[in-house]
């Protein structure tokens, strides 16, 4: 392209000094069109606060209770619930998804179930998980371990499904039991399978709980969002909103360290 | 062992359901283990289908439910796509189109699209705009980020010959962008409409006046554990159909593909 008046190509990269003024203009672009809709007065405040509102609201919520605890205890009691749920979910979801790419019975009893349930939303089991555990805790983690479930349970399949077949065989050859087959060979080589899906099911529990909790709960960032609702209070909303992302990539920054760290102890 | 691709045979699946289907009669109808207030009998939930289908539950008959469900989620999945991929596509062509909007989406992204819910209550009420909205979220981030990755994963080689035969801005959009973006964008697209269907029954569980989330609301508040199951298999059965509709314009937008 010798002459100038080509155009450049656009899918070149950008250089340093064009790339930061483009993101921080975007940034900026983002809280200004937001804090021009809340000032020209085309929206009440109540229906659409200025950002800053909304961080002020943020600061006030984590030193006053509302709706009876603060921002901080409200994620908190939501964090264990998701804990629950999504441990839960890998500590029956894991072993079932290693023994389905082991025994082939298994594989061919539970596949069909599993892809059927898989057509149920998660949020759908939320009736259920009320009627069975009640609204406190049980519930919540039920609609948890729905959503995080089958993540754990294919990746952990998967994973053992890929296994190099010179590793069972030589492993058959020495006479290795089930047991040994399942923890010693295909645990190991399905391990970043598994934790791929642990952050996939990660990120579909957090999802989840914020649903089980708009629906059901008396506690929680989701029951903070419907009470703010409730009060037609933007700023909680939104705060709240703020908070469930904050969490949410927080969980997701935690297990990408995990699986980066084991990826390269693994020397990948 | 021959661990190739194995194949389940039809027979286990089928003998499966049919054991579930007896252990579901036992404990319910034949020795009531599970008591009638925690899971219904075949019996109640063949009966609670019948009640919705013939005299309607929650204000209307299960088809009608099931319809205002669809639509809604295919108003908002429409729109989401309609806006979503051509910003994506201008995202993965151009740097500066992607340096200038990423932000938006670093501060978006991880915010779930059911915690847009509340939100949407606020500004719209518990109306059908509402659910469009949320729908909208639920579908326009993954929407625009695999039509982002779309363009990123084609071949330089094919731009370049593009470009060296000097092919017009429309044709190397509608030609090069369009067809080699296509596979992932559908992939996400499968996963963004099972994101909406979730979405959908949620904000109907929260607030609505129709719908099949509106059915399960209705029923968990009626203590009728049949009619949960008849909304729940629905909920199922709708979503599979509509992953299935997905398929079917899969495979007529990319008949290159047709193996």
């Amino acid at each position: 392209m010798a002459q100038g008046l080509t155009l450049r190509d656009p899918t070149a990269p950008l250089p340093f000094a064009r790339w930061l003024a483009l993101t921080v203009a975007g940034f900026l672009a983002f809280f200004a069109v937001w804090w021009a809709a809340a000032a020209s007065g085309l929206a009440p405040p109540q229906f659409l606060p200025s950002p800053g509102a909304v961080a002020a609201q943020f600061v006030e919520l984590t030193h006053t209770p509302f709706v009876g605890y603060t921002l901080q205890q409200h994620l908190a009691s939501s964090f264990g619930r998701f804990a629950l749920g999504f441990g839960l979910a890998a500590a029956i979801g894991i072993p079932l998804g290693l023994m389905m790419g082991w025994f082939r019975a298994l594989d061919a009893i539970v596949t069909p179930l599993f892809d059927a349930l898989r057509f149920v939303a998660p949020i759908a089991w939320v009736p259920f998980a009320a009627l069975w555990f009640g609204t406190g805790i049980g519930g919540p983690v039920m609609v948890i371990f729905s959503g995080a479930f089958p993540p754990c349970v294919i990746n952990a399949y998967r994973g053992a499904r890929f296994v190099e077949p010179r590793f069972i065989e030589a492993a058959e050859t020495l006479g290795a039991s089930n047991w040994r087959m399942i923890t010693e060979v295909l645990l190991p080589s399905a391990v970043p399978s598994i934790v791929a899906g642990l952050r996939v099911s990660a990120g579909l529990g957090w999802q989840s709980l914020v649903g089980a909790e708009l629906i059901v709960a008396s506690s929680g960032i989701g029951y903070l969002l419907v009470r703010g609702q409730a009060n037609i209070s933007t700023s909680i909303v939104m705060s709240g909103m703020i908070a469930i992302g904050l969490v949410g990539f927080a969980i997701d920054i935690a297990l990408r360290l995990v699986e980066r760290r084991i990826n390269r102890q693994r020397g990948r | 062992m021959a661990h190739d691709e194995r194949r389940r045979p039809v027979w286990v699946g089928v003998a499966t359901f049919a054991v579930l289907i007896v252990a579901w009669f036992a404990l319910t109808t034949w020795t009531s283990t599970i008591g009638p207030g925690r899971f219904p009998s075949p019996r109640e939930a063949f009966d609670a289908l019948r009640q919705i289908w013939v005299q309607g539950y929650a204000d209307a008959r299960l088809p009608v439910h099931a319809l205002h469900s669809a639509k809604l989620v295919l108003l908002g999945f429409v729109a989401a796509v309609g806006l979503g991929v051509p910003l994506g596509l201008a995202m993965g062509w151009s740097r500066t189109c992607e340096a200038f909007a990423n932000p938006t989406f670093l501060l978006l992204r991880p915010i779930p699209p059911l915690a847009w819910i509340p939100l949407a209550i606020v500004w719209l009420g518990l109306g059908d705009a509402a659910k469009v909205l949320v729908i909208w979220f639920a579908a326009f981030v993954p929407a625009v980020i695999n039509s982002y990755s779309g363009v990123r994963s084609i071949e330089p080689h094919l731009v370049e010959a593009a470009r060296t035969l000097g092919v017009s801005r429309r044709r190397m959009v509608t030609e090069v962008l369009i067809p080699g973006a296509l596979p992932m964008i559908f992939g996400g697209l499968r996963l963004s409409l099972q994101a909406c269907w979730t979405t959908l029954v949620a904000a109907e569980l929260i607030g609505a006046i129709a719908g099949l989330g509106h059915v399960l609301y209705q029923a968990s508040l009626d203590l009728f554990p049949a009619m949960i199951v008849v909304g729940m298999v629905a909920v199922a059965v709708t979503a599979a159909l509509m992953t299935i509709a997905l398929d079917i314009v899969e495979r007529r937008a990319m008949p290159w593909r047709r193996a």
